[in-house]
């Protein structure tokens, strides 16, 4: 039975007065939504995605863009969504696939967490005279140092370091792979944060060999499908990231269709030409904990014990019993992925209702560890939602090391956010593998916003530390002490172990 | 804003109280009157091998019996006393000062446990679960004076001319959090380990954390005793010595480690990797001490007051150079050290 469409979801409208007939926005929508006929641009809003291509585009302004024109009855539980869903799914029958993060209407906890400043006991430092030190060793840390007295009385150092990753600011970036975004957007990516002295992850789709100039500030990834993984690419990275699961869809592997494998996706890659590339829900040598340690292991043993080793988990019920079975193994950092995290493409029902807030898992995992003794001895890594230098500082006081920043990188690159990823038609050159999209980005140039960005939120925190009188990230790190919590429950401030606003010392 | 003054003598020559009763109240515009307290080592010959346990009181019936029981239960008491103390016309007995010479059992708790061990325990069951009695300090060989009071009424109070010592701590609080309660007074003692304080630790959280996943639990309402428990735990848990482990509470900076020659670039990388959340933020200037010597030390940009002296075999460290003079009008070298550079004094 037809059902007939559902009420557009942009409505984009073009002033004719102020519109000169450049054509620019039919050149750059990729998703048709414009038109010339004779003398007037005609549009399709239907097609509209919200991507602001053509807004952004436009000389003279004169396109207006307005969301849901035509609005439902109101109703409280009755969402639009719930009932788009509904229609979509009786018509396919398939699941609904979204890109991007989260979009419940739930508060972050970020945004309920408020920062500390210093007045009169003790003075605030600042930043333009005195030194604010933001760099952060990721990996292994001995527990203790052993140290010797030789003949001359020096001091000899016993305890031999294992490698770390030496990031100049406690902010990397997500591993976003080559096919779910473009080469130019990698490019970009890396060359922004070799600039700024961190690091960046490959994510699951093999290192191009363009982005070797960049290797040494790069992270390599092994998920389940172990695409482009051969013992060249993990020599290359600067560290080795085992990916078990991923935030905004927890418990499921991945899927790149097969349009998306061209030529030098498909090499890079190791797979066929236009073959889907699909990474299984679990690994398949991995199906416990011993089976991972031994991963990490393997990974150690294949290049010599000189790569820190990572596993990424999303942030789940049992994230922490999780996290603290892997600071058993062999492994150097957990990273940590919250139910914000976004994504290319994942099932509406996992982006949304699938693990937990990344805030409430950095401080579970960190207690935990800290319970334990050895918190100090591994790296925190947290994703999924940081949205800016407030969260970046709220994540490390709450027990994180240091930040991977995803959508918000993409963002610094004309990303939207509009949420049509895994259409690949990603009018920015971003979530897009077709050469007339992607050429939209030019890495010689885009690099600057990524490092621009990186650099901004860095000033921003070292202003946030010297107000808050510490001239030093470690001294930031889980020190929840400098935080308060307001319009918190008692659980969530408990779980969080943060007091209320208005509590003193 | 507090005063601070220590003395060590190198030789163990003893001295009394009678001449830091004096520096520390020259410093009263540092104070406010709402606390103050001495410490000295070599205070107890007769007891010299028992632990000093010094006890507050709130009344002699309930916290006493139950503080009792638990000494019973550990260990052996040797002597016990009230502290004698005189009243002053603005400085009354709200606490009751005890002090337990004290042997501690090893095999009390059934684990494999070491002296220490048995007093941390100890402190930590009083302090947490028996109200109305607080354990301040548990040294051997150590007394410690503390009320809420000006230097010079609470020296009175105690009558600290009446004891000896070669290493001597006090302090002249203006109190922020902790207003008036003797507990929160100066100096802090763990153990062979005590401290005084001048500042506010920014990184409370994080060190207080790191202590916590350690064993230690912070008791005492202030930032001061995690400065005593980093020093134990980097020097008596993991051997340190003192100039590491003072460097590892306030190490330098990054810039200065990339420029030092190899082997000493990597020996400060590691130990702050290794010791980061040890690391103490904040403005402060610092003494601890323990039987062996006195060290002072100031935060990375020296945002807190330390001056230096030296007198024959006596090493000095106040917040004032002023207040050194009261105790030794002609010192042969004053100095003031550099930011994070450790002043180490110890018994020759």
């Amino acid at each position: 039975m037809p059902i007939g469409s559902v009420p557009p979801k942009y409505k984009v409208t073009i002033d004719n007065d102020l519109c000169m007939l450049c054509e620019r926005c039919i050149e750059n929508c990729s998703y048709g939504a414009f038109r010339r006929e004779g003398n007037k641009i005609l549009i399709n809003s239907r097609a509209c995605t919200g991507c602001h291509r053509c807004v952004a585009m436009c000389p003279r302004d004169a396109i207006d863009l307005e969301e849901k024109p035509v609005d439902y009855r109101s109703h409280p539980i009755w969402s639009r969504e719930a009932r788009e869903a509904i229609y979509k799914q009786a018509e396919s029958g398939k699941i609904i696939l979204t890109g991007m993060g989260n979009t419940l209407e739930v508060p972050p906890i970020f945004d309920r967490l408020l920062l500390d400043a210093c007045q009169v006991t003790n003075p605030s430092i600042d930043p333009l005279r005195e030194p604010i030190e933001l760099r952060t060793y990721i990996g292994k840390k001995p527990r203790k140092l052993e140290i010797k007295k030789n003949a001359q009385g020096d001091i000899d150092l016993v305890t031999k370091l294992a490698p770390n990753l030496k990031c100049e600011t406690p902010i990397m970036i997500a591993h976003m792979s080559y096919g779910a975004i473009s080469l130019n957007a990698q490019l970009s990516l890396a060359r922004g944060a070799s600039e700024m002295g961190t690091f960046m992850g490959t994510g699951e789709g093999g290192l191009h060999k363009s982005l070797y100039p960049y290797q040494n500030n790069m992270i390599v990834q092994i998920a389940s499908g172990r695409f482009g993984v051969n013992i060249d690419y993990l020599e290359r990275g600067a560290a080795i990231e085992i990916k078990i699961g991923q935030g905004a869809k927890p418990g499921i592997g991945g899927h790149l269709p097969g349009e998306k494998v061209d030529e030098e996706v498909s090499k890079t890659r190791m797979i066929p030409l236009y073959s889907d590339a699909i990474s299984p829900a679990p690994h398949h040598d991995i199906y416990s904990i011993e089976d991972l340690s031994q991963l990490v292991r393997s990974l150690k043993e294949a290049t010599e014990w000189k790569k820190p080793v990572f596993v990424k988990i999303a942030a789940v019920h049992n994230v922490v019993a999780i996290a603290a079975g892997i600071a058993r193994s062999s492994a150097d950092a957990v990273v940590i992925d919250g139910f914000r995290g976004g994504t290319g493409s994942a099932p509406r029902v996992f982006r949304d209702h699938v693990g937990i807030p990344i805030e409430a898992a950095i401080a579970a995992v960190d207690e935990k560890l800290n319970k334990q003794g050895i918190r100090n001895e591994i790296s925190i890594i947290a994703s999924g939602g940081i949205r800016d230098s407030a969260d970046v500082t709220k994540a490390i006081a709450l027990g994180a090391d240091s930040v991977y920043i995803g959508t918000a990188a993409l963002v610094s690159l004309g990303c939207r956010v509009c949420g049509s990823c895994y259409r690949g038609l990603c009018p920015w050159g971003i979530a897009t593998q077709r050469e007339e999209l992607t050429s939209r980005i030019d890495p010689d140039i885009m690099y600057k916003n990524v490092s621009n960005l990186i650099n901004g939120w860095t000033l921003e925190i070292a202003e946030l530390m010297g107000a808050a009188g510490i001239n030093s990230i470690e001294s930031l790190r889980g020190n929840r002490d400098r935080l308060r919590g307001y319009m918190l429950d008692e659980n969530i401030l408990s779980v969080l172990d943060v007091k209320t606003v208005g509590a003193g010392a | 804003m507090c005063g601070i003054i220590s003395v060590i003598d190198r030789k163990k020559n003893p001295m009394d109280g009678s001449a830091i009763r004096e520096a520390l109240s020259i410093m009263n515009e540092r104070g406010n009157g709402e606390g103050s307290g001495y410490a000295v080592y070599g205070a107890f010959p007769e007891f010299a091998d028992y632990y000093a346990i010094h006890v507050f009181y709130d009344n002699l019936i309930e916290p006493k019996t139950a503080v009792e029981e638990e000494l019973e239960k550990l260990g052996m008491v040797k002597h016990e006393e009230e502290i004698p103390t005189f009243e002053q016309p603005n400085l009354k007995k709200r606490h009751i000062p005890w002090r337990y010479f004290f042997k501690p059992n090893v095999m009390a708790l059934g684990t494999t446990a070491s002296e220490e061990d048995i007093l941390v325990y100890l402190m930590k069951k009083v302090n947490t679960t028996i109200p109305g009695a607080l354990i301040y300090s548990t040294g051997k060989n150590i007394a410690i004076f503390k009320a809420a009071g000006w230097p010079e009424e609470v020296a009175d109070f105690y009558r600290i001319q009446d004891y000896e010592g070669y290493i001597w701590l006090s302090h002249n609080r203006y109190p922020t959090n902790t207003a008036g309660w003797w507990g929160g007074a100066h100096p802090f003692n763990l153990l062979d380990w005590t401290v005084v304080h001048n500042g506010e630790i920014t990184s409370y959280g994080t060190n207080k954390r790191y202590l916590e996943g350690h064993g230690y639990v912070c008791t005492m309402h202030t930032d001061t005793e995690v400065v005593a428990y980093l020093t134990d735990l980097l020097q008596r848990q993991h051997n340190l010595p003192a100039e590491l482990a003072f460097k590892a509470l306030a190490p330098p900076f990054w810039d200065e480690i990339d420029r030092m020659p190899e082997k000493e670039r990597i020996l400060y990388s590691a130990l702050r990797m290794t010791y980061g959340p040890a690391m103490m933020n904040g403005p402060f200037a610092i003494v601890v001490a323990n039987s062996e010597g006195i060290a002072g030390i100031t935060d990375r940009i020296k945002l807190r007051p330390l001056v230096a002296a030296e007198a024959g075999d006596r090493l000095y460290l106040s917040s004032e150079e002023a207040a050194i003079r009261v105790m030794e009008p002609a010192p042969e070298r004053v100095w003031m050290p550099r930011a994070g550079e450790p002043v180490i004094g110890r018994i020759i």
